[in-house]
């Protein structure tokens, strides 16, 4: 593969607050390539937005420490100057939100607010931006785009507005655009829409997308490679075929195994993540997963996994203590249906919780 | 005893839409639900899904009398809710309870958790005295899996799951006989979600209870309910045993909603979906006869003059179409739920 597009190295991100610092992002790395999407996965509080918000440089106003290296298209982004972190934002990289009813001022007619995203960039007329902007909200498929423009948001419809969002990110042809939960607020019809909408563009414009969800369904659907995140940091990352094909962290398989699916045997028991997420201020040590996971030993609460390549998948890292035999023998026994206990006992894993 | 516990006949919920502020003229009215009958059996779980605007919430609150119909019927237990008043209709409050989509903003900020299980109690003046309310609060918070000894504590402290355990507690406190459960799981993350779906079954296994269950997400409806309905634009398209109308939709929005669902499965990625254009039209004007016409794809001139009714097509649900979907349509459109 050539260079990536985007580079994310050890990344980090802090917040100081009274109770304490919050280790939102911790250590993160990833890349995106042009034309490939990277799925990030994760439950709410796993830094999926924060990382994301940080490629921006949208989290520098709210006071946070940020460290590693943020490598786009040549630059560091972690470092930029904000001048010229505003000459990328919403031109080179561009991000669409999951709300699109607080995304966009209600005051302003939808084609000023395109018109708007369009001047700032480039040195174009009004009536040439006017142009560009009905050009955008029919590129989006809103229908009757000369009409359209002069409307307000609120006489759009849910899908509409993301649409209208989607026009508006991509106005200057981003090389890069973050999706953040773009289809979390939709209907399904509406969903299946503007996921479909974002790979036709995707394969028209050849941008780079990295969405961020927590719908294993849109990534499987999207993604061509994913990034799992739990507590701030990445537990397991590869691509999509090989991810669900043998997902190899145990908080992966927790969400695989907690989603009833659409043909399955009905009643099976799901198996929900005991517990919930950590407070990011206060990490349980060691492996950050090990109160909730059930095969957790006793060391798994001092030793602090690392993002490992998966035997025999120089491509597929997990960051887990468990020996990976051992992990390949759990998911076999657990994509058999075996419940958690079970598997444990049938590999001969102790029960000793850490 | 095999009569239905609800049965809702010919169900409809108009909202007027009004212009002027002294004089209020009436000017049209949004058909909420608009022609809608039911069963729900004793011991079943029945799913309604849909998406927004069709009228699945505003049925729920039918049942629950928390509106009043425009016309129709809905029996439950034998007599017509519609109708009741007083001591009657406090003892409706009373059998049938609700669960909330919001597990924020459905929980009293600024009463301990064992004061809000124990509200129900207060209102029915059951388990009086302090003491034998908090043993049958703290037994409460136990069957749903919260910690008894939090019975001091306010909402704030707990996380969104066990927030909707603490909604679970407050609905079964009384031993209702229907459970409505609003969008009960879609604003947990999935690891939570599971664990709230879980409990429901498992309550509704110890206590035999019934559940009408309301959702958007087809798969966790899919898991929870022995029949499904789908509504659309107020009415009912398509009603079933799951596994007839997920193994072979015939009601093509049926089948435009089962192949939108994306599947966490990269292999099964459909290349050939069955894309719905537009919006769902506004409830306010719907189009006429079947409501579906303009969206659909197997649409002719029939559609827009001659309204079908609910039939049933011989693949074991009802639906309401004039042309249902065939296997191999049903096949083409990607739906992966087809067997």
């Amino acid at each position: 593969m050539s260079e990536p597009l985007l580079r994310v190295e050890e990344l980090r991100v802090e917040f100081p607050t009274e109770d304490g610092v919050v280790h939102a992002v911790d250590g993160v790395t990833y890349e995106v390539a042009a034309g490939r999407t990277l799925g990030i996965v994760g439950e709410s509080g796993s830094g999926k937005t924060v990382s994301s918000l940080t490629t921006l440089g949208l989290t520098r106003a709210q006071g946070a420490n940020v460290s590693g290296r943020i490598l786009f298209d040549g630059d560091d982004l972690v470092a930029l100057a904000d001048e010229r972190m505003r000459a990328i934002r919403g031109n080179d990289i561009a991000m669409i939100f999951q709300d699109p009813l607080s995304s966009l001022h209600p005051f302003f007619k939808v084609g000023a607010q395109l018109i708007e995203a369009v001047r700032v960039h480039q040195d174009a007329s009004k009536q040439a931006a006017r142009a560009r902007a009905i050009e955008l909200l029919g590129l989006v498929g809103i229908p009757d785009p000369r009409r359209r423009v002069d409307e307000y948001p609120h006489e759009f419809s849910g899908g509409m507005r993301q649409r209208a969002m989607i026009a508006m990110a991509l106005a200057n042809e981003p090389k890069l655009l973050i999706a953040d939960e773009p289809t979390t607020a939709l209907d399904v019809t509406v969903q299946a829409q503007i996921l479909a909408l974002l790979q036709r563009l995707q394969r028209e414009l050849g941008m780079a997308i990295v969405i961020i969800t927590h719908d294993l369904g849109v990534v499987a659907e999207m993604a061509d490679d994913i990034a799992v995140m739990y507590a701030g940091r990445i537990v397991e990352t590869a691509s999509a075929k090989l991810l669900f094909a043998g997902p190899e962290h145990p908080y992966t398989w927790g969400l695989l195994k907690s989603i009833p699916s659409l043909s399955g045997t009905r009643k099976e028991q799901l198996v929900p993540i005991p517990g919930s997420p950590p407070s990011l201020i206060n990490r349980p040590p060691g492996c950050h997963f090990h109160p909730r996971c059930p095969y957790s030993q006793p060391d798994h609460a001092r030793v602090d996994p690392r993002l490992q390549p998966a035997p025999g998948a120089p491509t597929h890292h997990v960051a887990c203590l468990l020996e990976s035999t051992v992990r390949r023998r759990l998911w076999a026994e657990l994509s058999a249906g075996r419940a958690p206990e079970q598997a444990r006992a049938t590999v001969g894993l102790p029960e000793e919780r850490a | 005893m095999t009569d239905p516990l609800v049965q809702v006949r010919g169900l409809v919920k108009h909202f007027p839409l009004t212009r002027g502020v002294l004089f209020q003229r009436k000017v049209g009215a949004v058909q909420a639900v608009d022609g809608v009958s039911f069963d729900v059996r004793r011991g079943e779980t029945l799913g309604i899904v849909g998406e927004t605007g069709c009228g699945k919430s505003t049925t729920a609150r039918l049942i629950m009398r928390l509106l009043d119909p425009t016309s129709g019927e809905i029996r439950f237990d034998g007599q017509d809710v519609t109708k009741l008043k007083g001591a009657r209709l406090k003892a409706l409050r009373r059998d049938v309870q609700m669960i909330f989509q919001d597990p924020y903003s459905s929980l009293n900020p600024r009463k301990t958790v064992g004061a809000t299980i124990g509200q129900p109690f207060a209102i029915h003046g059951l388990a009086e005295g302090k003491n034998e309310r908090k043993r049958a609060v703290q037994e409460l918070m136990e069957t749903v899996g919260l910690n008894p000894e939090h019975y001091n504590r306010y909402p704030h402290e707990f996380s969104g799951g066990q927030r909707q355990r603490i909604g679970v507690a407050r609905a079964l406190a009384l031993k209702p006989k229907l459970l409505i459960a609003d969008e009960p799981v879609s604003a947990l993350d999935v690891s939570i979600q599971a664990q709230v779906l879980n409990l429901l079954l498992e309550m509704q296994r110890q206590l035999g209870l019934t559940l009408v269950f309301i959702a958007h997400d087809l798969s966790v409806v899919r898991h929870m309910c022995d029949r499904v309905a789908v509504m659309y634009l107020g009415r009912i398209v398509e009603i079933g045993p799951g596994e007839a109308l997920y193994g072979f939709p015939r009601h093509p929005y049926t089948g435009a909603l089962l192949s939108a669902v994306p599947v966490p499965d990269p292999d099964q990625r459909v290349e050939q979906r069955e894309l719905l254009s537009g919006d769902v039209p506004s409830p306010a004007n719907p189009p006429s006869a079947c409501r579906f016409h303009t969206r659909c794809p197997k649409a002719q001139q029939r559609c827009s003059i001659d309204d079908p009714p609910l039939q049933d097509k011989g693949s074991g649900s009802e639906a309401a179409c004039h042309f249902p979907l065939s296997r191999e349509e049903v096949a083409a459109i990607g739906v992966r739920s087809a067997r």
